[in-house]
């Protein structure tokens, strides 16, 4: 759900956020000037000249001007100088670094948990408030989340790079204090494997987003075998809020239910997570009805709904609180969702 | 002379009462006509519309009526009481208060393990949600009050709610923190909605209307004497301190029942005693009960464009009041100049 909010506010947070670039370029010509690393990756670089280097940092575009002090020894896997990493980022920004960033700080729970599905996890030097998986993170420093990031704990981790959604506010701030922030959009299962891809090149393995994303599609295949038959086709409604908010065709939820040959009650024209009127999930009378447990127990008790042939006839996957947060999270455990769909729907026809 | 200014007078409220009646009811067949589809007759002759229209459309448009009667009735008890053509359930941090208490009645069940939602809550916990808010509501009223040291001055009196209001708020803010469970469900409440109002909703609120509004229209005399001056109304022999209490105890229940009900609903409240006077110039008593008509008509109207603006989706209602109502008060200033 945590996810969910921030990709249903990120459309209404967009304008805002051009809107907010463009005044940022205007009034601040400085802090522009970080969003394009390109050029000063150009610029003939002199470590001599403290003055340019302070600059340089301070503006955090050349990663090689930072001092290759202790942290770089303690952890960095750079042993050998290879080629620089360049990555262009879900905006169209292109950051580069001289080596696999070594001290990462991830602001969304499913970037968190596609770097550690990467491998990458022993990087990770701090999360978002709501990163809970898997449990090697959870001893890391939390930073807030993408609408009140601590920036100043951010800076202080002197990571080499923040990875964060593109509602994230702290984005430009971050920047403009001179730390690479890569923003990724996770909307789709071609988000996902784009991001797995971005992720995996930024951790200097190319190959395993790959292996992961095989893996992932082994896994939505095998979910897809295991929809009964006569369960194919069925229309299911998906409940994300119980104002209620629905997950339609268009949401990657959707997407997931596509994939094991079901329908979506709640069509794509109307969006990826509508607000519905409450009697039109009456009216249409989907054949499943998936949400979080304590919501479809409570559904009967709302206004005309104990009427669903869906409630009445028990054929509702609630989940728990924890195994719901691992449906609405478009990341590596995107299979794992599908399959645990799956196996409640398989569930459902041995009633 | 006099005599045909009253004539004149009465035939302004007879034509309100009317317009009022028959918007009403214009409106309630909208209600039941409008749904997830639009617009549509044939859907009153439906198979289906003893579950459609019966069970969902017929209590969520008298639900939205009694909501907002019930935020016209206390705006306009608010602003005689205070004499405050500004006061209204928002400004005088009683919505802030229901709804701290509504949250807190969220967070603890949240915390309890037994997580509910606002959407479809039990008609104990219903009652239970109204007790939080009405005991939030009042406290907030009474915060306020003894704030400003008294509702004499407006400037202190609109200082103090605001402050109480923005207080109350930021407390309920860091209760949905330490509790993230209820926060879902304080979001769809903060937007206001009448989405999931039933007949339990319905009844009770009809039950509170009941019970709030010949009440507060015996005491609408001693609103009437306090518009005159706190010494007229002494000399008058009205015990005023005890009716300043029960009024606000009206305006607390009647805002405590509406904001557990339908969340916050922003601006019904300001506008409809100001519509109301603007039309019909009366004493208190005819204020109170057309303001809580107009109250009712402006929560259903704007209901019904919730509705049927985006069908199949939905508007948020509270959202849609505060655009119509705020924009109704922006021309309002426009056309008079700031006072």
């Amino acid at each position: 759900m945590v996810e969910l909010t921030a990709i249903d506010g990120r459309s209404r947070l967009r304008r805002g956020a051009v809107a907010g670039l463009i005044t940022l370029a205007l009034l601040a010509p400085a802090s522009a000037a970080t969003v394009d690393p390109g050029s000063a990756e150009a610029a003939p670089r002199a470590p001599e000249n403290g003055a340019i280097a302070q600059l340089a940092m301070r503006s955090g575009v050349t990663a090689q001007a930072k001092p290759q002090g202790f942290r770089a020894a303690q952890t960095s896997p750079r042993s050998a100088p290879t080629e620089r990493i360049t990555v262009r980022d879900d905006r169209g920004v292109s950051l580069s670094f001289a080596a696999p960033p070594a001290r990462i700080v991830s602001l969304l729970p499913s970037l968190t948990e596609s770097v550690c599905a990467l491998g990458g996890c022993a990087r990770l030097v701090g999360i978002d408030r709501f990163s809970d998986w898997p449990s090697e993170v959870q001893s890391l420093p939390r930073l807030g989340g993408l609408e009140d990031a601590q920036i100043e704990r951010i800076v202080a981790l002197e990571p080499d790079v923040v990875l964060a959604a593109a509602s994230a506010r702290a984005t430009q701030r971050l920047e403009a204090l001179g730390v690479k922030v890569l923003v990724v959009e996770s909307d789709s299962h071609a988000d996902v494997k784009r991001t797995l891809d971005l992720l995996a090149r930024l951790l200097g393995t190319p190959q395993e987003a790959a292996r992961l994303w095989s893996a992932i599609e082994q896994d939505l295949q095998r979910a897809a075998a295991l929809v009964p038959l006569a369960r194919r086709g069925q229309r299911v409604y998906f409940e994300v809020a119980s104002a209620p908010y629905a997950a339609g065709a268009a949401s990657f939820i959707g997407e997931t239910l596509t994939r094991l040959g079901m329908a979506n009650a709640v069509p794509a024209e109307l969006g990826p997570f509508p607000k519905l009127n409450p009697e039109y999930v009456v009216r249409i009378q989907p054949d499943i009805v998936m949400a979080v447990q304590r919501e479809i127990d409570a559904m009967p008790r709302r206004p005309g709904w104990r009427h669903l042939r869906a409630l009445q006839q028990q054929r509702t996957c609630g989940f728990a609180a924890g195994r719901y947060e691992l449906l609405v999270r478009p990341g590596p455990r995107l299979g794992e969702a599908a399959l645990q769909l799956a196996e409640c729907l398989a569930a459902l026809e041995k009633r | 002379m006099q005599a045909t200014r009253v004539t004149a007078e009465r035939a302004r409220r007879l034509w309100l009462n009317l317009g009022l009646a028959l918007t009403a009811l214009l409106l309630a067949f909208a209600g039941l006509m409008a749904g997830s589809e639009g617009w549509s007759w044939r859907s009153l002759m439906a198979p289906d519309a003893a579950l459609i229209v019966g069970e969902i459309r017929a209590p969520r448009t008298l639900g939205a009526w009694f909501t907002g009667a019930l935020l016209g009735l206390a705006g306009a008890v608010a602003q005689g009481l205070f004499r405050n053509p500004l006061a209204d359930p928002y400004l005088l941090g009683s919505a802030s208060g229901a709804s701290l208490g509504v949250v807190l009645v969220l967070a603890a069940s949240a915390l309890g393990g037994q997580a509910i939602s606002l959407a479809s809550v039990d008609a104990l916990l219903r009652v239970g949600l109204v007790g939080a808010a009405f005991a939030g509501a009042l406290g907030g009223v009474l915060l306020t009050l003894l704030l400003a040291t008294g509702a004499q001055q407006t400037t202190r009196l609109l200082l103090a709610g605001v402050v109480v209001g923005v207080v109350l708020s930021a407390i309920s803010d860091l209760v949905t923190t330490a509790a993230p469970d209820a926060l879902r469900g304080k979001q769809v409440f903060m937007l206001g909605s009448t989405g999931f109002l039933g007949w339990p909703a319905v009844l009770l609120m009809a039950a509170g209307l009941a019970l709030v509004l010949p009440l507060a229209w015996r005491l609408a005399r001693a609103l009437d004497a306090l518009s005159l001056g706190e010494a007229t109304a002494l000399t008058l022999g009205l015990p005023l301190a005890r009716l300043r209490i029960v009024l606000v105890a009206v305006l607390a229940l009647a805002t405590g029942l509406a904001v557990s009900q339908a969340g916050l609903i922003a601006f019904v409240g300001l506008v409809a005693p100001h519509l109301v006077r603007r039309f019909a110039p009366a004493p208190q008593g005819y204020t109170l009960v057309a303001s809580a008509a107009m109250g009712g008509v402006l929560l259903l109207a704007a209901d019904v464009l919730a509705r049927t603006l985006i069908a199949p989706q939905e508007l948020p209602v509270g959202v849609l009041t505060a655009v119509l109502g705020g924009g109704y008060l922006l021309w309002l200033l426009h056309r008079r100049g700031v006072r």
